[in-house]
C-alpha cells in the first residue's frame, strides 16, 4: 500500500506541463541518439548532462529529461540494427541477428513494430520491478555502515566488467586511473591539497562531467576520424512500409517477450551484467526453447522480440542498485549517477527518505516516458529513419561542439575545455588498448565517497583495519567482490566463446 | 608491444603517484587514516595492474596509419585552438570555423563544410542560447 501511495505521489510530481514536455523531448532525443550508430546511451546521456545542468533545471525535471533519454536510447538502438544491420548501440547487437533478415524479406515494418512493442513490454515491467524491488533493497541498505559501504564500492568495481570481462588487470588499471583522478584537489576531511602541483585550477579537483564527456563523447569523434570513409551505409535499400504487426505474430511472441523481460531484468539488477548480457541471454534462451524449425537467424520474429524485451528490461533493472544503493551496475547508470551527484543529490537509501519526490517523480516519469516512446516509435518511426541518413561528416562536428557548449556552460572556464580535450585523447588510446572506460568513470565518480567511507570506518574503530571485515554483512560483500573479480578469469573465456559463436553462426546462416 | 608500453607507463605513473602522495601535508589533527593512505592503495593497485600487461600482453591493437594519425592530430589541434580563441572571437565565429574544419576533414567538400560550420554554429546558438538561455562565450560582437 505504501508503495502505491508513493507511486501516486510520484505521478503528481511528474504530471506537470513542464515535466511532460521534458519527458517528450528526452524520449525524442534519446531515440535519435540510440538509433545513430556510434552514439550509445552512455554517450548520449553524457553529452546532455552538462547541457541539462547548465540550463539550471531543478533535480527532478533534469532527471526526468535524462532518464527519458536513457530509455529512449534503448528503444532507438534497434532501428539501425534492423534497417542497416549495424547495432545503434552495444545491447542492440543481438537484434541484428533476426531483425536484419526480416527487413530483407520485406518485413522491416513488422520488425520495427514488433521490436517497439517488445521494448515497451520489457521496459514497462522492468519499471514495475523497480517499484517493487527498490524499496526492499533500501531496507537492507539502511543496515550498512561505512565499512559495509566501502566493501560495497569494492563490489561495484570488481564486478563491473561482468562475467564476460576480457582482462581483469585492465579493468583494475581503469578503476585505479579513475580513483586517482578523484583524489586530485583539496582533501575534504583534512584540508590538505593533493596532486594539485600548485595549479589553482586543480584545487577544486577535476569535474567528473569533464572527464565523462571527454572520455565518452570526444573520443568517439577521434575514432570516427580514424575510420572515415569506411563502411558507408545507406538506408534507401530497405523500404520500411507500414509499421504494424499482425495479431498472430504478436500472439506468438508474447511468451517470448515475457521470458525476455524476466531474464533481462535480472541481468540488469545484478551488478556487472547490464543490458548487453541481458539481450544476449534472452536471445539464447529463446533460441534453445523455440528454435525447432531452425528459423532463428533467418528472420524469426521471436528473435527480434526476445533481445529487445531483454535489453530494455535490463535498462530498468540497472536502475535498482543505482537508486537504492547508490552503486551503478552499468556504464549508463554510472553516467546517470554523475547527473545526480552534479545536482548535489547522493543516491542510496537516504534518497528515498530525504527526497522522495525525486525518486518517485522519476519512476512515474519512466512509466509516462515509456508510453510516449511506444507512441513515438510506432507511427513516427519513419522520422527517425530519415535522421539516420544524416552523414556523420556533418553530425560528428555538431556532437563535438555540443560537448564544448555543455562544459563551457557549467564552468565558463576554458581550462576545463582543455582538460576535456586531454581526456578525449586519453579515451581514444584507452579504447584502442581495450581498457574499459566505465571503471574510469566510476572511479572518478565514487572515489571521494569510497575514501570517505573508509576513513569514517577507521575513525569509528580508532584505526583498527579489521573493522573492514567486522560484520557478517561486510564479509559477505567482500566474498562477493572476490568471486565477482575472479570468476570472469575462469568462466569468461567460455561465455565469450559462446557469445561469439552465436553471433557468427547466425550471421553465416543468413547467406 | 603496445600493451607492454602501456603497462610500463602505468607502472611509472603509479610510482610517481605514490611518490607525490608521500609528500602530502599531514594536518596537525588527522583522522587515523589520513589523506595519504587511500592514494597509497590506489597507487599499489595501478602498480600491480600495470605489471600484468607487461608480462602477458594482449594482441596488438589495430593502430591507424600515418595519414589517420595526422587527421586525429589535426582534430586535436582544432579543438585546443577552439578552446583558446573562444573568448576572443565569441561563440558563433569560433564554432563555425572549428566545425567547418572538422567536417572538411571528415570528408565534406570545402564549400559544404563551410556551410555546415555556419549551420551548426547558428543552430546551436539559436537552440541553446536564444531558446534555452544557456550562456555562451561572448565575442567582440556580442555573440
Amino acid at each position: 500500500m505504501e508503495t502505491i501511495d508513493s507511486l501516486l505521489y510520484g505521478f503528481s510530481v511528474a504530471l506537470t506541463f513542464q515535466n511532460l514536455l521534458l519527458a517528450l523531448l528526452g524520449c525524442f532525443l534519446g531515440t535519435i541518439i540510440g538509433a545513430l550508430p556510434g552514439l550509445g546511451p552512455s554517450n548520449g546521456v553524457a553529452i546532455l548532462i552538462p547541457v541539462a545542468f547548465s540550463l539550471g533545471l531543478p533535480a527532478t525535471p533534469a532527471l526526468i529529461l535524462l532518464t527519458s533519454v536513457y530509455y529512449g536510447a534503448m528503444y532507438g538502438g534497434r532501428i539501425s540494427s534492423i534497417l542497416l544491420n549495424i547495432p545503434g548501440d552495444e545491447p542492440a547487437l543481438m537484434t541484428t541477428l533476426d531483425g536484419y533478415p526480416m527487413a530483407r524479406k520485406g518485413q522491416a515494418g513488422e520488425a520495427l513494430a514488433l521490436s517497439g512493442i517488445a521494448s515497451f513490454v520489457g521496459a514497462f515491467f522492468a519499471t514495475v520491478g523497480l517499484v517493487l524491488l527498490a524499496p526492499l533493497l533500501v531496507k537492507v541498505a539502511l543496515l550498512f555502515g561505512p565499512a559495509e559501504y566501502f566493501a560495497l564500492f569494492t563490489v561495484a568495481f570488481a564486478t563491473l566488467g561482468g562475467i564476460a570481462a576480457k582482462n581483469q588487470a585492465k579493468a583494475a588499471i581503469a578503476a585505479a586511473i579513475g580513483l586517482a583522478i578523484s583524489t586530485i584537489g583539496i582533501d575534504v576531511i583534512s584540508g590538505s591539497t593533493r596532486f594539485t602541483f600548485n595549479e589553482v585550477h586543480l584545487y577544486d579537483g577535476i569535474d567528473f562531467l569533464v572527464v565523462i564527456v571527454g572520455l565518452f563523447a570526444l573520443s568517439e569523434v577521434f575514432l570516427f576520424l580514424e575510420h572515415r570513409g569506411e563502411g558507408s551505409s545507406s538506408v534507401d535499400a530497405i523500404k520500411v512500409g507500414r509499421v504494424t504487426v499482425p495479431w498472430k505474430m504478436l500472439k506468438e511472441s508474447a511468451p517470448t517477450m515475457a521470458r525476455g523481460t524476466v531474464i533481462g531484468f535480472l541481468a540488469g539488477v545484478l551488478p556487472g551484467a547490464g543490458a548487453s548480457l541481458g539481450s544476449f541471454l534472452a536471445y539464447s534462451v529463446e533460441k534453445r526453447i523455440g528454435d525447432k524449425d531452425k528459423t532463428f537467424g533467418k528472420g524469426d520474429p521471436r528473435g527480434v522480440a526476445a533481445p529487445e524485451a531483454g535489453n530494455n528490461a535490463a535498462a530498468g533493472g540497472a536502475l535498482v542498485p543505482m537508486l537504492s544503493l547508490g552503486v551503478p551496475g552499468s556504464g549508463t547508470t554510472a553516467v546517470l549517477l554523475a547527473m545526480l551527484l552534479a545536482l548535489n543529490i547522493t543516491p542510496g537509501p537516504l534518497l528515498f527518505q530525504k527526497n522522495p519526490e525525486v525518486v518517485w517523480g522519476l519512476i512515474a516519469a519512466l512509466f509516462i516516458g515509456n508510453i510516449m516512446l511506444l507512441l513515438l516509435n510506432l507511427p513516427m518511426v519513419s522520422i527517425f529513419v530519415r535522421i539516420l541518413q544524416i552523414p556523420p561528416k556533418y553530425l560528428m562536428p555538431a556532437v563535438a561542439m555540443i560537448c564544448f557548449v555543455g562544459i563551457y556552460g557549467i564552468s565558463g572556464s576554458t581550462f576545463d575545455l582543455m582538460v576535456m580535450v586531454v581526456f578525449g585523447v586519453m579515451g581514444y588510446f584507452l579504447r584502442k588498448l581495450d581498457i574499459p572506460l566505465v571503471p574510469v568513470i566510476l572511479g572518478t565518480l565514487l572515489g571521494s565517497e569510497m575514501e570517505k567511507s573508509l576513513r569514517r570506518a577507521m575513525q569509528i574503530s580508532d584505526g583498527d583495519w579489521t573493522t573492514l571485515v567486522g560484520s557478517p554483512l561486510a564479509i559477505g560483500l567482500w566474498i562477493f567482490a572476490i568471486v565477482g573479480f575472479v570468476a570472469p578469469m575462469i568462466f569468461g573465456r567460455i561465455v565469450r566463446a559462446r557469445q561469439a559463436r552465436t553471433i557468427t553462426s547466425e550471421a553465416n546462416d543468413q547467406d | 608491444m603496445s600493451d607492454r608500453i602501456f603497462g610500463a607507463v602505468c607502472v611509472l605513473l603509479s610510482i610517481f603517484y605514490i611518490w607525490v602522495a608521500t609528500g602530502i601535508d599531514l594536518p596537525f589533527l588527522a583522522d587515523p587514516v589520513g589523506p595519504r593512505a587511500f592514494p597509497y592503495i590506489i597507487g599499489a593497485m595501478l602498480l600491480v595492474g600495470g605489471a600484468y600487461p607487461i608480462i602477458r600482453p594482449d594482441d596488438e591493437p589495430h593502430w591507424p596509419n600515418l595519414r589517420a594519425w595526422m587527421e586525429i592530430l589535426f582534430a586535436v589541434a582544432i579543438m585546443v585552438a577552439y578552446a583558446m580563441v573562444l573568448r576572443d572571437l565569441g561563440f558563433v565565429a569560433s564554432t563555425a570555423i572549428a566545425s567547418a574544419l572538422l567536417s572538411w576533414r571528415l570528408g565534406a567538400t570545402p564549400i559544404r563544410a563551410a556551410l555546415a560550420g555556419i549551420g551548426i554554429a547558428v543552430g546551436i546558438y539559436v537552440c541553446f542560447h536564444l531558446i534555452l538561455g544557456l550562456s555562451l562565450a561572448r565575442g567582440p560582437w556580442g555573440f
